[in-house]
Formats: structure tokens, sequence, C-alpha cells
């Protein structure tokens, strides 16, 4: 209390952050940028830990004799797909019947809000089949899933081969405890929702399914598998869900383990781990794999099937790549629960917005407030455009179509730059609108509220979205710091653009793909920056990812309110 | 009667002038004019009972009052009609399991079917809460609303009349040279107290807490309705009455039970009786407002077991208060606590943490003894920090007196560091809840503490008007600039 009440000692202290004001805030961001940096350094990180020793791979049989079998299902499977010209449903009832399973089918239908011009669909009908190995031993209780997409075209036969073979290979198992369900799901994602939607007896996005009709217990662990040839060279292991959510690490840590132990190469965002950390190539590669984690757990999307299961609090984990057939049989679900996946990683944002927290003192020191009514204009008209971000790409997608010589998909893309641009022509000086002449208190208070904003806005995103927050802070906060209406305009307009979330998200995708090692030109990144956008609003309306609204209704306008700052007049 | 009429007449001619002439030719105008006409001499008769002024007042005050309530009911009214309502219900910060509204669906329901509410363990409002719900259960959003513009109001006319008060007590003190010279930059003057009664409206009305509280139907707004219309009566002097809304407020959620020393304070100090316990006028009084207060609550308990039946509420209500059996995480203290403790300490603990609610009141009586209306918010605000199951709506009461407080402003010192923690703190509880529940990568501990630094940020935010206040009183009495006995400059700290 002595710090709250002594008069004296809190001036000593506030003057001395506000002289120091700059200079904390420069080591604060930097801080916060080489400890980020740091993460990828193998000696400031953690060694991984098995939290429990049943996880232990010791405690797994090692042999899957069907492998040969497995993989003529698995050509079976593409002749009568084929033949189909979709899912098989007859022919998979009838195969995982024969194979002792409960089989049940789903039938979902889904309208998208627009055409979606990467998977070439509009209008979605599929079915799910799935069937249920029922625990010799309690059964009914606890269940696994083991999922594997069926895609229209010639990929992934070799997956529902797999899971065919697996299903017979465990049937003749009497030790399982957990019921298992083997679960083919058509159309990826969409698919995957309704099951998982028909399983929870949810629906939270408005989509028609037909209620499963049998269920095993509550499920504790997921594994998608998407194979698509017969030769394997090495596993890739996705993580990353919707939201930015990740599975529990110790699975992570588990199927890593295993693949060390039966000698399959095993990637991590398509990248092998190195041993030499000490040398600048290796940490480089270190740091190469820790961005693009970031950047895909940024984006908010699924990146594989398993990504949905993890809104259910599911541990799950998809597994791409070329298998050699040599099986693990582990018992994934025996995972104890432990702390999120870092930790640590969440005290980060807190450096950054440290910076940001010696602001509200700088303003701290400053008068009370007068004139709240004319923070209250520019506050409301940047949330309301940010509103019109958020609903009019939809609402006006039919009349763009009709105005203008562009595929739906487009207009809703190009409707939603537009308003963005035109957000940033629209609300600069409103608050002359109430209150006449902008006064020099004016913009401090309009600076102070923006700040607090941003800290309060980034604190919730960094807990949520740790990624997603850092990239927003590394963005938001210089803008945040030197904005005034008295530096150079032209100049920080242009720094303004430059770091405002849509050039931010530019920049990621040509980012992204040279940490991919596939780099693109202008034309081709541009026109991936607009698929990206378009599939960001699609993940929003069909599987309920936050970065869309998040961004257009909270992001956006809090930059908004710096642009108006700005322009203070 | 006379002054009514005149005032009838200056109404219509008002509305003919202002509103009704350009559009008096289409049909219906006659009775909108007539409902308007009344609504506003209501309006006019509630808030300023003599003529004088009356059209001034019309123009500047009642305007804006109606504005105020008419914008804060449309964004109810447009919540209600929005898909967050149901979100809104379910939050744990929002509604309690005493306030929830689903919870009194349900004993509905159970009453309907002839079955005792109290029956199971879902149900624990009062017998007349469910009574007048049974009535009025298909326009429950308009209670609610109703609830919320009522406390409004009556807060709104409560402030007007204390600081009328204020005014008149500091002109006192002026004339007979009480306050030291270099006071006067502390002296009210009328013009900053002018809108202070329409910003407690404000401050009530649209308040996000209050807002989220009346579309999640939690019926604390029901208990503030009461509260503050047992402030207004006792502001207006009014001792029955005064003593039956707080018998009422009792009833609802024995907490307020704490306010009758400052209403007993008040109407003392009104009524000039002095507060010394060698008085026989002072025991007589406490004798009356006594005899009042729990006769009025015999009366309410009598007519509730009479409704019912049964004496089955006074376990199921009172008993989950008091011995906080549901341990469903809110903004509180308690469920934490209880959660971890062994079961062994439970009743010690549980003694400790309710006398904290009903401690505090003798100290700040003693303190505060000259100014009962502080007393009042104090005592709100040390209520909804410690009660078992607050909820925001509790906060919003207290919050609603802070424009009252605003010349204490010069005084306070943390207020703006306590602002953002609580506006922090109100954001990230969404986020740790659905951290903790939903994304499965925090725990308890992760929300508790959001939970305690709120509260702590509550508990500042008190302490730090408490200590403004009592500073403003120390200068008034021995001036603004205070000299140490060598001549240098002093400062005062609290200890």
């Amino acid at each position: 209390m002595g710090l709250l009440s002594d008069p004296n000692r809190r001036r000593a202290l506030i003057s001395l952050l506000t002289r120091l004001n700059s200079p904390i805030c420069v080591v604060c961001y930097m801080a916060g940028v080489a400890w980020f940096m740091g993460l990828a350094f193998e000696p400031f990180t953690l060694r991984t830990y098995m939290s429990e020793n049943a996880m232990g791979s010791t405690m797994v049989e090692e042999r899957f004799p069907a492998g040969e079998r497995a993989l003529t299902t698995g050509r079976e499977f593409s002749a009568h797909k084929k033949k189909a010209g979709g899912m098989p449903v007859d022919w998979l009832v009838k195969t995982m019947q024969a194979r002792g399973l409960e089989v049940f089918t789903q039938r979902f239908s889904r309208k998208l809000p627009f055409p979606d011009e990467n998977k070439e669909r509009y209008m979605v009908k599929g079915t799910n089949v799935y069937g249920i190995l029922r625990a010799p031993r309690a059964p009914r209780t606890e269940a696994l899933v083991l999922s594997a997409p069926c895609t229209p075209g010639d990929s992934n036969n070799q997956a529902v081969g797999l899971l065919l073979g697996l299903a017979q290979y465990f049937r003749n198992q009497i030790y399982w405890a957990k019921d298992i369900i083997f679960l083919v799901n058509e159309h990826d994602l969409i698919g995957m929702q309704a099951w998982l939607e028909g399983y929870h007896h949810t629906n939270t996005t408005g989509m028609d399914w037909s209620p499963l009709q049998g269920r095993g217990g509550s499920i504790q662990a997921a594994l998608s598998l998407e194979l698509s040839s017969d030769v394997i060279t090495s596993m890739d292991l996705v993580l990353e869900g919707l939201n930015g959510q990740l599975p529990n690490l110790d699975l992570a840590n588990l199927f890593y383990a295993f693949c060390q132990k039966i000698g399959v190469l095993c990637t991590i965002q398509g990248k092998l781990q190195r041993n030499d950390w000490d040398s600048v190539s290796g940490y480089s590669h270190s740091v190469q794999t820790m961005m693009l984690m970031v950047m895909k757990q940024a984006s908010g999307r699924p990146w594989g099937d398993h990504g949905l299961f993890l809104r259910y609090h599911i541990e799950a984990a998809s597994i791409k790549g070329i298998n050699s057939f040599r099986q693990y049989k582990t018992d994934v679900t025996t995972i104890g629960r432990s702390e999120s996946p870092t930790p640590v990683l969440l005290l980060l944002p807190h450096a950054v917005t440290l910076s940001l927290c010696l602001h509200w003192v700088l303003h701290a020191s400053l008068r009370p407030p007068r004139r709240v009514l004319s923070v209250l204009t520019p506050l409301v008209i940047s949330h309301l455009t940010g509103v019109a971000l958020y609903t009019l790409p939809i609402q006006f997608q039919e009349m763009a179509v009709e105005q203008f010589p562009v595929s739906e998909t487009e207009a809703v893309v190009l409707t939603a730059i537009g308003v963005y641009t035109a957000g940033l022509a629209l609300p600069h000086n409103t608050h002359r609108l109430l209150s006449g002449e902008g006064t020099e208190q004016g913009w401090r208070v309009l600076k102070l509220v923006a700040v607090l904003y941003l800290a309060v806005l980034l604190g919730c995103t960094a807990l949520i979205n740790f990624s997603l927050g850092f990239i927003l802070a590394l963005t938001l906060v210089p803008v945040a710091a030197f904005v005034t209406p008295h530096v150079p305009k032209v100049l920080s307009a242009f720094i303004l653009v430059i770091l405002s979330p849509a050039c931010t998200l530019l920049f990621s995708v040509f980012f992204f793909q040279e940490l991919q090692e596939l780099p693109v030109s202008f034309q081709e990144g541009w026109l991936l920056y607009l698929s990206v956008i378009s599939q960001g609003i699609l993940d929003h309306f069909l599987y309920g990812s936050l970065v869309y609204p998040l961004i257009a209704l909270l992001v956006y306008p809090c930059w908004l309110l710096f642009w108006n700052i700005l322009f203070w007049k | 009667f006379n002054k009514t009429l005149k005032l009838l007449m200056l109404n219509q001619w008002l509305t003919v002038r202002c509103v009704l002439i350009p559009r008096l030719k289409s049909p219906g105008v006659k009775r909108r004019f007539r409902i308007y006409s009344s609504a506003l001499l209501v309006l006019q008769w509630l808030t300023n009972k003599d003529y004088k002024g009356g059209e001034r007042f019309l123009v500047k005050m009642a305007a804006p009052l109606t504005l105020l309530v008419i914008l804060s009911v449309t964004i109810r009214a447009v919540l209600y009609r929005s898909s967050l309502a149901e979100v809104i219900s379910e939050r744990v910060e929002v509604v309690s399991p005493l306030t929830a509204w689903k919870r009194v669906v349900e004993g509905l329901a159970l009453l309907d079917l002839g079955v005792s509410p109290y029956s199971g363990d879902v149900f624990h409002e009062t017998p007349l809460i469910i009574y007048l719900f049974h009535f009025v259960v298909d326009y429950a959003e308009i209670t609610f609303m109703l609830a919320d513009v009522i406390t409004a109001v009556a807060l709104y006319m409560a402030v007007m009349d204390y600081n009328k008060q204020v005014f008149r007590k500091q002109k006192y003190a002026l004339e007979a040279d009480r306050y030291p010279l270099d006071c006067l930059e502390l002296i009210r003057s009328p013009k900053e107290m002018y809108y202070i009664p329409l910003k407690v409206a404000m401050f009530y009305l649209l308040n996000p807490f209050t807002i989220l509280s009346c579309v999640a139907k939690s019926t604390c707004g029901l208990n503030n309705a009461v509260i503050a219309l047992f402030i207004l009566t006792t502001i207006k002097g009014n001792v029955l009455l005064s003593a039956i809304f707080l018998s009422l407020a009792t009833y609802q959620s024995i907490y307020p039970l704490t306010l009758c020393a400052p209403a007993l304070l008040y109407l003392m100090q009104r009524q000039f009786i002095p507060v010394n316990f060698r008085r026989v006028s002072f025991w007589w009084f406490i004798a009356q407002y006594a005899f009042m207060y729990l006769g009025s609550l015999f009366v309410i308990v009598g007519l509730s077991f009479f409704l019912l039946g049964s004496w089955d509420y006074v376990p199921s209500v009172y008993g989950f208060i008091l011995s906080v059996p549901d341990l469903t995480p809110n903004i509180g203290l308690f469920w934490y606590f209880f959660a971890e403790m062994f079961e062994h300490f439970r009743l010690f603990f549980l003694c400790v943490f309710q006398i904290n609610v009903f401690f505090y009141t003798i100290p700040l009586s003693i303190k505060l003894k000259e100014h009962p209306v502080f007393l009042i918010f104090m005592q709100l605000a040390v209520i909804s920090i410690f009660k078992s199951y607050p909820t925001v709506g509790d906060i919003a009461l207290y919050m609603a007196f802070l424009p009252v407080w605003s010349h204490l402003h010069r005084f306070l010192r943390n207020i703006f560091l306590v602002s953002c923690v609580l506006l922090a703190c109100s954001a990230l509880f969404p986020v740790l809840w659905h951290l903790w529940i939903y994304a499965g990568s925090a725990n308890s501990n992760f929300y508790y503490a959001i939970t305690l630094l709120f509260n702590v940020a509550q508990i500042l935010l008190v302490s730090d008007y408490f200590y403004a206040f009592l500073r403003r009183e120390h200068h008034l009495s021995y001036g603004l600039y205070l000299k140490r006995k060598d001549g240098s400059e002093a400062t005062l700290v609290l200890k």
C-alpha cells in the first residue's frame, strides 16, 4: 500500500517513468522480440518430457502384419470410389461390417455462404461412414477416433486402406478398454464438422445433418490419417487446430518418440529436426520451423482434419505422409493432463505490452479528460466501419456480381478490401462532428483510450492464440507508440498503412511462402492473398473460426483510432 | 388542485406548440397526445412538486432523463432480440445460482405442477418473486426493463434531493463562517451539481454491467430496484416507507440489513435527533424504526408462508445464501476458497467470510456518522464485494453513485490505475473462462486470479473514495494548505 498511498514515492516513480518512457518502451519491445527468437534456441527451451509412465513408448506392441492387405484394400477402395464417382458408401458399410464393426452412416448438407474456389464447392452434400469397435472391457465409456478423409481424385486411398486394415487387426485383440471409432469423412472438414456436431448434439454453424444412430463413449483422443502413396519417406505431424488451438504436447512427444523408436523419419512443419543447434544454419533452421508454426497457428484455421476435435476438448493430431505399414499400436488416450503446451510463451506478450503500460502512466500524469464526447465519436465511427467490414462482403455479393464482371468469391474479397480502404478515407476528423475544433488534449485522451484498448485486446488475443497476438503486437505496438498529430504526415501515414492488419496479412503470405521454400512472384502472391482472405471468411462461417471477426470488429477499429490520431486537427 | 390544473394546461400548451401542431391532421394523434401529455405530467409531478421553475425544469432535466430512459430501453430491447441474449444469460459473471432466470422458470414450472418450487436444489429466489413472475412471466422482459428504469429514476430523485440538502448545509456553514478561508475552491457550486442526478441515472442505465444483467434477466435488477426505492424514501425522510423497503430488501437477500445503520443515522439527522446513547429520544426513534422494520418483515415473511403453505423457502433461500453450498465460479471470493478448503474448517471460515460483510458496518458508521449517504454508498460496495453470490448487477448499483462524489476527484489517487484494472479484468473474465472450460489450456486458478484482481481493484476503488471523502472533510475544517509545526508543507497519509 505504501506505493499506492504515499504521494512522494508515487511522484518519484511517475517522474522516473515519464522521463525514461521512450527508452523503456524500446527496450521492452526489443526484449520481447529477443526472447521470442530465443525460444528457437535449444538451450533456452524446456526439454520435452512425458508426464506419465503409462504413456512411455515401451508399453506398445509394435507389429502390424497386415500391411500388404491394407494396401490391397486401399486399391479396392480407390476402384470403388472411381466407380461411384464419390464416396462408395455401400462398399464401405459392407467392408466395415465384414470386419466386425457396428457401422452407421450420417448424411449432411451445407450451402456455403459463397463458392469456395480453392476446393470448387458451393452446395455440399455428403455422407460420413463410421464403424465402432466396441471395447471388450468397459464398452461405451470412452472412445478413440481414427479417421481418414475421403477426398476426390486419387489421393488418400491408402489412408482408408490402412484404416480398414487397422480395424481388422484391432478386432482380433482382446485387451481394448476404449471403443475405437473408425471414421471415413467426406468433404474433409465439413464432413468432420457435421459428424462432431452430430456426436455432441450441438449445432453451432447451422449445418443440416442427420442424427447419429450409434455412439461410443466420450472421445478421448483422435488421429487423422492422410496417406497418398504406397512408399514411405517420412511422416509429418500436424498439430494446429481451429483458432490456433493445439493438442496436448504429450501427444506430439509420444508420436515423435515412436517414430524415433521404430526408425521412421518424423518431420514437424515439413522440416526434420537437426542436432547442430550451435551452428548458425542449425539455428536458422529451427527459427524457420518455429515461424512456420507461428504463421499456421496465427491463421486460426485447422491445418488437418483433426482441427475441429480440439474445440470439443479432445486431443487430436493429423498424421500426413507416406507409411511403410509398420504399425504402432498405441493407447494414446492414457495421456495425462498436463499444462498447456508452453506456459512460458504466455509471459511473452506481457513483455511487449509492458511498453504499452508505460504509455498509460505517461498519460495518467496528464490532467483528467474534459471532453469525453470528442473521443466517443471516433470510437463509434471506427466500430461502425468494423461492423461494415464484417457484414457487407457477404450481404453485397449478389449486388456486386450483378454490377461488375467478377465471380462471387472475388466479389466478397474485393468488397472486403474496398470497405477496408474506404475506412481509411472515412473517419478522420470525426471528433469534429460533435465538438467543433479538436484540442491538444482531445488527441491525448483518444490516444490513451486507443492504447488501453490495444493493450487489453492484445492481451486477450495472446491468451487465446499466442501466435496471432504476437504477430499483431509486433506490428501494432510501434504504431501505438509513435503516433501523434505532430509527426510528418505522409511518412507516418505510409508506415501506418504498412503496419496495418491487411498489409501484415499480405506480408505474412509472402513470408510463409518463403519459409516453405516455395517463393512466389508478386502476381501469384496477390492471388494467394485474395484466396487467403476468402478462406478466412469461409472458415469463420463454416467452422466458427474467430480470426476474421476479431480482425474486422476489434483490431481494425483499434487501428483506425490510431489513424484518427494521426489526422487530428 | 389549482396547481395541477395549471400544470396540465401548461403541458398541453407546450406539447401542442412544439410537437403536435405539424402533425395534427393524422388520425390517432389525439390519443397519443393525451398519453404523451399525461406521461409528461406524471414525470413532472414525480420529480418536482412545486410549479415554480417547472417549465425550466421540464426543458432542461426531464427531457434528457426521458431521452436516456428511451435510449436505454431501446438498447435492452435490441439485445433481447439478438442472439447475444442467450449467451449472456449463461455467463457466470452475470447470473448467480440465486438470480438466474433459468432457475426462476424452473421454479415456476414446479409451482404450476403443484410441487413446492423449493423441492430439489434448483430454485433459490424468494416466494414473492416467484409469485410476481407467476403473473407477469409473459412480460418478463418488460418487468426487468421497468425495474431498471425504476432504479434509475429513484436514484435520480434521491440524488437530486440529497444535493439540495448538501447545498443548503453548505450555505449555512458559509453563513456561519465555519470554513477556513483557503477552502473556497472546495466549495461546491450549483452549476457543477446540476447535472449530477442525470449522470447518476446515466451511470446506472448505460452501465454495461446493468445492461448485461438486465438482458440476462437476472433478478438482481429487482433487488436493485427495491434498494433504490429504499434509498429514495430514506432521503425523502419517509420513515415508514423506508422501513418497509428495507425489510423487502432484507427479505430478498439478507445483506441489505446493514443498510439500516445509515438509514437510522440519516433519518435522525433529518429529524434533529442527536446520536447520543443517553438520550431517550434516540432510543425511542430506534425502537420506532425497529418496530416498523420488524413488523413489515414479519408481514412479508408471514405472507410468503401463507402463499406457499410451508417454511421450505427459509433454508432454501437464506440457508443457501449463508452456507454457500453452490460453488459455481463467480466474480466473488467465496467459491474458490470453499472449493479448496478441507471440510473440517468449513464452518469456521464460513462464519469469518459472512461476518466480513456485516462487520464493517460498525467502524464505518462511527467514522461516517455525519455523512449517512456516503455510508450507504460504502455499505453497498462492501456488500457487493463480500456477498456470497455477487454478480455484476450488484456492482452496477454502487457504481451509479460515483458521479455523486465527483467533487472528490482532486483527492483520488489511484482512480486511473483502478479503472484500468477493472476494465482489463472485465475483458479477461470471458477469455479465461474460455481457456479454462473450453480450450483446457488454463485452469480454475487463472480464473480465480482475475476474480481476485477484480475484487482488489474494487476494494482499492472504494477505499480511495473513502480516503478522499475523509480528506476533503479534514480540509474543510483545517484548511486546504496544511503546515507542519515547523512550517513545511504537510501531507495526509491514510494509516
